[in-house]
């Protein structure tokens, strides 16, 4: 007969003692207060208690824990700081959770080699923070990079406002160590710039915990650029700044970022920060430029005069570092912003060809009107990466359903013009439908295939990333009975 | 350049190969074929004629190719608009296609300072070994929906699925490039300098030590590569682009011999590998040339040691060519059967297990 305890916890007491035994007692957590930290991530409208959090501090603890979750069957979800939006960190049924925040230390800065090589709990920002004396640093930068870390940003293939010169995760790692189910330890990638085989090093990155455990990386630092420039581009209509965002890049500029507002998001940032922002601009451009002096000089030239030639009503270069960071801090500040003036808001993030931009923000526009609901826009536009920000009030009965209706309309919108749904947080639980809108059941079935060729159990982060076919048929199903299958022409299963 | 979709034929090919149990070798120009272990499958699947641009958008610095397409025309499609494939691809002749680029993975002389084949590749079509057509990827620099199966065709030598399109990222020519050489007699010194240089800001795009010379290509805008030539001393070489080319299409004096030509990967500063032979440094050291006759183990010992690793890039040396850990051969084998569970595509390209 089943002891009360094993009734309220379905785990083994003899599993739950070893990983006592493995970790020690302090590292592991039963208390549902203390659980409660880790019932979801940023996607704070999708929640679960995982049965218990494990915090391993060595590489060792996470082979061993890894090896007794595969032989007891219990389902294991790896959280670093938390900070995902599409819901990778949000626990399982019957599983638990791997936290990483006590393998939280740099192991080495290797100034000749120019790498850094980190535990997966360091934090992205510590990382460049630390490599600042060679005159090095950490390039992808996330915009939650004072909490991320480097473990959940190999495992989102993260951005961030700089991935349009410098590349996004998967560019600027060069060696992980990977704990597969079994408890083995994997190398994967070289200490070079390549390694033997097939890339494993760029399936893993992204896999979002679907394919083993990061417990530690080897990443590349590049040398601090001694020039930066900013200039601020207002135009009277969206159409004419998306313009500029391709003549800027025919014109063969290379900006390290390129950021787009519409209206609303320079009216409710502008409030919040004081950036002296134009406010009756239907839309600015933030345009960076770095590089040595010389560099950055003919390219600001450059780019002024292009942004001039397409429409630009009033164009400001920073006179100091000050205003630079005043520039910036609009941009920087959009998320909370919106915070203060919507109870509520969701984050979207998908990717477009960027000749769509001005079609899909009308479009996106007169989504959220026929629903009753406001979007404020904010946008990589040098990469094509769009966070349209959903407002709504979870306390209305109802709004919550329709913010999400709105956000899954957004990204088969993305879909359907060429794109991605989902530029740079990944996938999760939050973009599952979608999964089956841009993917076909070929394509998702190869997913299935290529994650059983390391974890044939399903245990590591299981019902993430690939939908159940099952769940796609319902989906388009569910869409073709509400008559609002927003894309006929698309495949559909 | 012929405009040529084959999908389906190439289609039906691979299901009749799977019907009648038939091992494939694909080839697009069989320029590389001197490159892996030998198939050992006879029957070709030819891709050559799998040919053209599907989309090409300057302003979105993306173009998407077939992968027959030869790399000499789509170079020259892109340097029209004012664009290039920036991880510099060896073309070993006018056969090379895009597509045996991309499954070989090779990148040239700017890999270290633009990035590497697996860098540029954001999407792809391909034939699985049980003939479906997937794609995977796209047409957008960021994407994350799924696993990255396009970065994985990269290298993969066909092993993992034929590829029929690609869509890769392209970057801007640069507006201006030069190469400066300095004397330096011993390696040991170019290691030091070499390293010293990477550290700085410079626009570095390529750096090699050869015959007692360091040259370093520095690209941008005309007046910051002079301000920087002038902070680095050092003399002009005027042909330096015939030499950063002799260098990726392996036609220096250096690479004539009949030693096994070998390339080493390893971390840029590594001190040199005491290992008899000729030498030349590529990639800040980070890629190493060594023409030798050396014994494999030798080879390989020396390198894994430092933890690097050793491939003979042209020569005899055949047998086990792909050197893996057990653990990571057994993960290779899975993922190979995840892709194609009949092994009809390129098989023992790798090695007699892989």
């Amino acid at each position: 007969m089943k002891s009360l305890k094993e009734m309220i916890n379905p785990l083994s007491t003899s599993f739950i003692s070893q990983c006592k035994t493995l970790v020690g007692a302090d590292n592991v957590i039963f208390d549902p207060e203390r659980l409660r930290v880790y019932e979801c991530d940023a996607l704070a409208a999708l929640r679960a208690l995982p049965l218990m959090v494990v915090l391993p501090e060595t590489v060792e603890q996470v082979q061993s824990l890894l090896r007794l979750c595969h032989q007891h069957n219990v389902p294991i979800v790896a959280r670093g700081a938390g900070t995902g939006l599409a819901g990778g960190a949000l626990p399982v049924v019957n599983g638990i959770v791997l936290g990483l925040s006590k393998m939280h230390h740099i192991l080495k800065i290797d100034s000749h080699n120019r790498t850094a090589q980190v535990q997966p709990g360091v934090r992205n920002l510590a990382i460049s923070e630390a490599a600042k004396p060679y005159g090095l640093y950490y390039a992808p930068d996330p915009s939650s990079q004072i909490a991320c870390t480097i473990g959940g940003n190999i495992a989102e293939n993260s951005g961030g406002v700089h991935c349009l010169k410098y590349g996004l995760t998967v560019h600027n790692v060069l060696q992980i160590k990977l704990v597969t189910i079994e408890g083995e330890l994997l190398t994967l990638g070289g200490n070079g710039l390549d390694a033997s085989g097939y890339d494993l090093l760029a399936i893993a990155i992204g896999s979002e915990g679907l394919l083993g455990i990061v417990v530690e990386a080897t990443v590349r630092l590049l040398p601090i650029q001694p020039c930066t420039q900013v200039l601020l581009a207002a135009f009277n209509s969206i159409e004419q700044a998306g313009n500029a965002v391709a003549a800027i890049i025919a014109g063969r500029l290379v900006p390290a970022g390129l950021e787009l507002m519409d209206n609303a998001a320079i009216r409710v940032t502008d409030a919040f920060v004081h950036a002296n922002y134009p406010l009756d601009a239907e839309a600015i451009l933030l345009c960076e430029l770095d590089g040595l002096s010389e560099q950055v000089e003919a390219d600001v030239a450059k780019a002024t005069a292009i942004l001039q030639a397409n429409g630009a009503v009033e164009i400001r270069t920073a006179k100091d570092e000050k205003e630079r960071k005043l520039f910036w801090a609009g941009r920087k500040a959009a998320f909370p912003a919106v915070g203060r003036i919507s109870a509520d808001y969701y984050c979207m993030d998908g990717t477009i060809p960027r000749k769509h931009l001005a079609k899909v923000l009308t479009q996106i526009n007169q989504y959220a009107n026929d629903l009753g609901l406001k979007v404020v826009n904010v946008f990589h536009a040098g990469d094509g990466n769009l966070h349209p920000l959903i407002l709504y009030d979870a306390s209305q009965p109802g709004e919550y359903e329709r913010a999400e209706q709105l956000g899954g309309q957004i990204l088969e919108l993305c879909v359907a013009v060429g794109g991605s749904i989902t530029g740079e947080h990944g996938v999760g639980v939050e973009k599952l439908n979608q999964m089956c809108v841009q993917f076909s059941t070929a394509e998702l079935q190869q997913f299935e295939r290529l994650k059983t060729a390391f974890d044939s159990k399903n245990l590591l982060n299981p019902g993430k990333v690939i939908p159940s076919l099952h769940r796609c048929a319902e989906f388009g199903q569910m869409h073709i009975h509400n008559g609002q299958l927003p894309f006929p022409e698309l495949e559909r299963f | 350049m012929q405009d040529q979709d084959l999908t389906l034929e190439l289609q039906a090919q691979v299901q009749q190969a799977i019907e009648s149990h038939t091992p494939l070798q694909i080839i697009g120009g069989n320029s590389k074929a001197f490159y892996g272990a030998p198939t050992s499958a006879t029957t070709p699947l030819k891709l050559s004629g799998h040919q053209g641009i599907v989309e090409y958008e300057p302003s979105e610095l993306v173009v998407t190719v077939r992968s027959g397409t030869p790399l000499n025309e789509l170079n020259k499609v892109l340097a029209e608009q004012g664009q290039m494939l920036a991880f510099e691809p060896p073309v070993f002749s006018d056969t090379a296609t895009i597509g045996g680029t991309i499954a070989c993975g090779f990148s040239g002389p700017r890999r270290p300072y633009a990035g590497g084949a697996r860098d540029f590749v954001l999407g792809c079509t391909i034939l699985n070994g049980k003939a479906e057509h997937c794609r995977f990827g796209g047409q957008v620099m960021k994407n994350v929906a799924g696993f990255d199966v396009s970065r994985l065709m990269v290298g993969a030598l066909g092993q993992l699925g034929v590829l029929l399109d690609l869509s890769l990222r392209v970057m801007p020519i640069p507006e201006a490039e030069i190469t400066l050489y300095h004397s330096l007699a011993s390696y040991g010194q170019a290691l030091e300098l070499v390293q010293r240089w990477q550290g700085q800001p410079w626009p570095l795009s390529a750096l090699a030590y050869h015959d007692n010379h360091l040259r370093m290509r520095l690209s941008g805008s005309d007046d910051a590569i002079r301000s920087v030539a002038k902070k680095l001393g050092g003399e002009i070489d005027k042909d330096g682009d015939r030499f950063w080319h002799g260098l990726n299409v392996q036609q220096l004096d250096f690479f004539k011999g009949i030693e096994n030509l070998w390339r080493i990967s390893i971390a840029p500063a590594t001190p040199m590998l005491d290992i008899p032979g000729r030498w030349l440094l590529d990639w800040g050291g980070a890629q190493r040339w060594l023409k030798s006759t050396a014994t494999a183990e030798q080879i390989h010992k020396q390198t894994q040691a430092q933890g690097g690793y050793a491939i003979c890039f042209r020569g005899a040396e055949k047998t086990d060519w792909l050197r893996l850990e057990p653990n990571l051969l057994a993960l290779h084998k899975k993922i190979r059967l995840a892709f194609d569970p009949y092994q009809l595509l390129n098989s023992h390209r790798f090695s007699p297990e892989l």
